[in-house]
């Protein structure tokens, strides 16, 4: 059987800054396969982008040093691979869409030369992006590639998509910049992407928008994606999988409607108790309180203990592994069981 | 049913064409023929997408803006025929919070100072010395959440929910009736969210603010909002009770937003 597209394995990532060594990835393990789409949730701070920018190499070490673990992308190690490999799988096979639109437009080129030339650069080892005859020449190329970026920026919601071609980026917003960003990342129609908080920042309407374009490319070429976001909403109807992250643990993960509709993890429940729905009455929300857990002196065992409500002695003890709910649906929580036969009573 | 507090009559804006880099911007209507009253005592949400006009009608309410036409009214009376003493008067009783609580507060301020500031600008109105102030600050801190223990303390010290329940004590420091809340929450974690929400419920119904709360967040609308009214580019698209906004949105605008809108089902 081939390898899955992405495998984490135990992966621990530590970042060094004057108040010492944090323990920022504390054993990740994550199998993402083609077809799927993983949201990757929790509060800010549990390692969501540093667990992104880890599959594409993107963490400057030093600060930061991996300590244990492997990537394997279809197989291929990613923490052992020469560097230069790694950059040829990023932006091609791997790709990306950040937060911050701002660092990575060219304010000097005009928005549609630079979709041009991913898109041009993409179709150098998949020609059919391009939907062009084999041994088309440049100038067949280049029109093909126009036309796709001018294709591209009209589904990602940029009114006169052809005309705003010739734009720079300091011509357009925040919001469609952002667009622009998330355009260029499906021309070069990677085989992963991975996708840090892309819509935060935008309307509803428009992130609606983009989330079915990106169901639709998902179905249409088989890829993987990791959606990071902070919206289980946003989850619950763009993911087919769900992995929740605190304080440098996926502390539970699954398919998304299992998670969704049996938490299992007091932390994700914790999480879905916080969400304003159509059910809670005025005053009824359970905020969670205190915060994210200092990493350089992490408390120990379960990182979670010390804000859970059913925390007990022996959860300090060790970290707890991951035990099967159901399926594939897992928790690192030893009370599990004791939670399930309570509910039941 | 109560009086309302906040009247907006027919408010128009219009910003005028700037000299930009290359020739001239064009102008902007922000807001066009905008109707609406906040009654007193109840939390009106002001829902729109960005550029809809919904900063410009804040800055309006607040006077750092003058309507190009139409009149806003607090309490009855026409803030543009107001004298220089009244305004001053009426601002301590109308407040702000603002959206991202790292960037408004004053990172060189201590708690204490940030606190009273605003007691010290509305003195005149207030009538508090210095012990007074400092007393008020420390009952407001824990009004919030928080305690006197923390008035010596900055900025850099708090979590973004703390901050944010400081952004709170601040704006209730004037002793305002009526809080304008700029997407308070949308920098927060929902676990945070939850809790400053809960805090401005419990606030509301210990002190009887009114609320004229602005968000792009319906799921936080709907949680908050005694009614609600939707704003597309500068015009009032739809306004009513909440639960009628949700249930049986009438223009096409509210119903994509509706539909748009991206929601966890919880099981009951
Ligand atoms: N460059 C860095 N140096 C030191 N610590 C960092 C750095 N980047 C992130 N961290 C720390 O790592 C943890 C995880 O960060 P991040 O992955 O950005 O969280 P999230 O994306 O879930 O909000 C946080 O505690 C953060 O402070
Ligand atoms: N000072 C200004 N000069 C010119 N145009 C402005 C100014 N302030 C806002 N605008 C424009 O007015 C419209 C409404 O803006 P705003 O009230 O900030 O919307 P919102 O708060 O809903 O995002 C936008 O098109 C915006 O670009
Ligand atoms: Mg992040
Ligand atoms: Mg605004």
């Amino acid at each position: 059987m081939a390898p899955p597209l992405l495998s984490i394995r135990d992966l621990h990532l530590t970042m060094t800054s004057f108040e010492g060594e944090a323990h920022v990835l504390n054993g990740i393990d994550l199998t993402v396969r083609r077809g799927e789409i993983w949201g990757l949730v929790g509060e800010s701070g549990c390692g969501k982008s540093l667990t992104g920018l880890s599959i594409s190499r993107l963490v400057p070490a030093p600060p930061a040093a991996y300590k244990r673990g492997e990537i394997a992308f279809e197989g291929r190690d990613l923490l052992r691979l020469p560097m230069r490999e790694v950059q040829a799988l990023r932006g091609k096979r791997i790709g990306m869409i950040f937060q911050d639109p701002t660092t990575n437009l060219n304010p000097a080129y005009r928005i549609g030369e630079q979709l041009v030339d991913v898109a041009l650069a993409a179709a150098k080892h998949d020609p059919s992006i391009l939907d062009c005859e084999a041994g088309a020449g440049r100038r067949t190329r280049r029109r093909a590639a126009h036309r796709l970026a001018a294709e591209m920026l009209d589904r990602v919601g940029i009114p006169n998509a052809e005309e705003r071609l010739d734009n720079y980026p300091h011509e357009f917003s925040g919001g469609m910049r952002q667009r622009v960003l998330i355009a260029m990342a499906l021309i070069g129609r990677p085989d992963l992407l991975i996708a840090d908080e892309p819509t935060t920042a935008l309307d509803v309407s428009v992130q609606a928008q983009i989330l079915k374009l990106l169901k639709g490319t998902v179905s249409d070429h088989d890829i993987g994606v990791i959606l990071i976001t902070h919206n289980l909403g946003v989850v619950a109807e763009t993911c087919t999988h769900v992995a929740v992250m605190y304080a440098g643990n996926i502390v539970e993960r699954g398919p998304v409607a299992e998670v969704i509709n049996r938490p299992a993890h007091p932390y994700t429940r914790a999480l879905m108790a916080a969400i304003p729905t159509r059910a809670s009455q005025r005053g009824s929300l359970n905020g969670l309180g205190g915060a994210v857990p200092n990493l350089v002196t992490p408390p120990p065992g379960c990182r979670f203990a010390p804000r859970c409500a059913r925390a007990i002695a022996a959860c300090s003890a060790q970290q707890p592994p991951a035990l099967p709910v159901a399926g594939e649906h897992h928790a690192a929580c030893i009370r599990l069981a004791e939670s399930e036969e309570l509910e039941h009573v | 049913m109560s009086d309302p507090i906040l009247q907006i009559e027919n408010v128009s804006k219009v910003y005028g064409a700037r000299r930009a880099l290359f020739g001239k911007t064009a102008e902007v209507q922000a807001l066009q023929d905008v109707s609406l009253s906040v009654r007193k005592g109840e939390s009106f949400g002001l829902v729109g997408e960005s550029g809809s006009g919904k900063t410009t009608l804040t800055r309006s309410i607040l006077h750092l803006e003058t309507p190009t036409a139409g009149r806003i009214l607090f309490e009855g009376r026409d803030l543009a025929q107001l004298s220089a003493a009244e305004m001053r008067r009426l601002r301590a009783r109308v407040q702000i919070v603002f959206q991202d609580p790292y960037a408004s507060l004053n990172p060189r301020m201590s708690v204490q100072d940030i606190v009273t500031e605003p007691m010290l600008i509305h003195r005149e109105t207030l009538g508090l010395d210095r012990r007074q102030r400092i007393e008020r600050a420390a009952e407001l801190l824990s009004l919030v959440g928080l305690g006197p223990q923390h008035l010596s303390r900055f900025p850099h010290e708090f979590s973004g929910g703390q901050r944010q329940r400081i952004c709170v004590a601040r704006a209730l420091a004037s002793g305002p009736e009526l809080l304008l809340l700029d997407e308070p929450t949308s920098a927060l974690d929902v676990s945070v969210q939850a809790q400053v929400l809960n805090l401005l419920c419990e606030l509301q119904d210990q002190l009887g603010l009114t609320y004229f709360f602005i968000s792009h967040d319906l799921a936080v609308v709907r949680y908050l909002c005694d009614r609600v009214a939707l704003i597309y580019r500068g015009e009032l698209v739809e306004e009513g009770e909440t639960d009628r906004i949700f249930d049986h949105p009438e223009s096409e605008y509210a119903r994509m937003l509706t539909r748009a809108m991206p929601e966890v089902r919880v099981p009951a």
